[in-house]
């Protein structure tokens, strides 16, 4: 009965955010209806004994994701109305295909059993059961450990491009360079010259090198 | 009064993929948008493995379940690394300014 209730609560969160993210015309809005919709499943999956994945999305979505969109949010500068110019064009289109997607994934899962069958591995359920956390863990670390290290990979991979992408050296400031400074030659650094009287000390053939014809 | 079966949590993360789908093709030029609709698709998909996972006790989609939510993480760091860099080049985020390899 409580279950129930509470399937029926998140999901109702979910839907209503996911509403939020598709329709929502600020994205601000966007990223707060995202939010609900993750509070809601990480509720859901906590409720369908998931319990280290639904903090795990916790932490990830509502304190990395979520701040990760604001923070691009508030650096760049747009117009997003003007973004969602001419959206209605679109809508007889996105309602129909949408709406048939939908009606056919739920007609296709409508009073179905699905042959559940014998549950593979049924030491883990019950009152006997390890904690979730306890479980994954037995799993994650034997028989998924290489997935577990491609999936550590990935994320450095990830972290790697990100900063590789947006980084850029700048070029309006003075900065040192001590390689710079230390290979610097002589003869790129300093001109011997001998004038001759009434000549200057800038002669005709160092026109070019940060001298001006004429100048004396 | 309802008993949750493995059907209402396909059936709701069929209506959550349906949602995301829908704002991408509503928000079609928002490019944060949709990176955010993605998300949900990616829920969507979590919610199924991991009610899958609950009615056969089989913990191999909560693994599952693990790394989507490590991907769409390393998927989110990417793109939003590439917003910026297209903001930063182009002055917008419209999907529509990204057409420099046409034909």
């Amino acid at each position: 009965m409580i279950p129930d209730l509470l399937f029926l609560l998140f999901s109702a969160g979910i839907l209503a955010g996911g509403a939020l993210v598709a329709v929502g015309k600020n994205p601000m809005v966007g990223i707060l209806g995202m939010l609900l919709a993750f509070l809601n499943a990480s509720g859901l999956f906590i409720l369908l004994g998931a319990e280290f994945l639904g903090l795990l999305i916790i932490m990830v979505y509502v304190g990395a994701v979520a701040v990760m969109f604001l923070f691009v949010l508030m650096t760049i500068d747009i117009d997003f109305a003007a973004l969602r110019e001419g959206w209605a064009n679109y809508l007889p289109v996105g309602v129909l295909t949408v709406g048939g997607l939908a009606t056919l994934l739920i007609l296709a899962v409508q009073g179905q059993n699905f042959n559940l069958g014998t549950p593979v591995a049924p030491e883990l359920l019950g009152a006997e059961a390890p904690q979730n956390i306890v479980a994954l863990g037995q799993v994650l670390f034997t028989q998924y450990a290489v997935p577990f290290q491609v999936a550590g990979l990935l994320l450095l991979v990830a972290m790697v491009g990100a900063i590789g992408l947006t980084h850029r050296p700048r070029t309006d400031i003075k900065r040192q360079d001590v390689g710079q400074q230390v290979n610097r030659k002589r003869t790129e650094a300093m001109v011997l010259t001998n004038p001759k009287t009434g000549q200057g000390a800038f002669p005709d053939h160092w026109v070019g090198k940060g001298v001006k014809k004429g100048q004396k | 009064m309802l008993h949750i079966t493995l059907a209402h949590v396909l059936t709701l993360s069929s209506l959550l993929l349906s949602l995301g789908v829908a704002g991408m093709v509503l928000n079609r030029r928002n490019i944060i948008a949709i990176l955010m609709c993605l998300e949900l698709v990616l829920l969507a998909v979590s919610i199924n493995l991991i009610g899958t996972a609950h009615f056969r006790a089989d913990l191999g989609g909560q693994v599952f379940s693990f790394f989507i939510l490590t991907v769409a993480a390393a998927e989110l760091a990417i793109g939003l690394a590439i917003v910026t860099l297209f903001f930063r080049n182009r002055g917008t985020i419209n999907i529509d300014a990204a057409d420099m390899m046409k034909g």
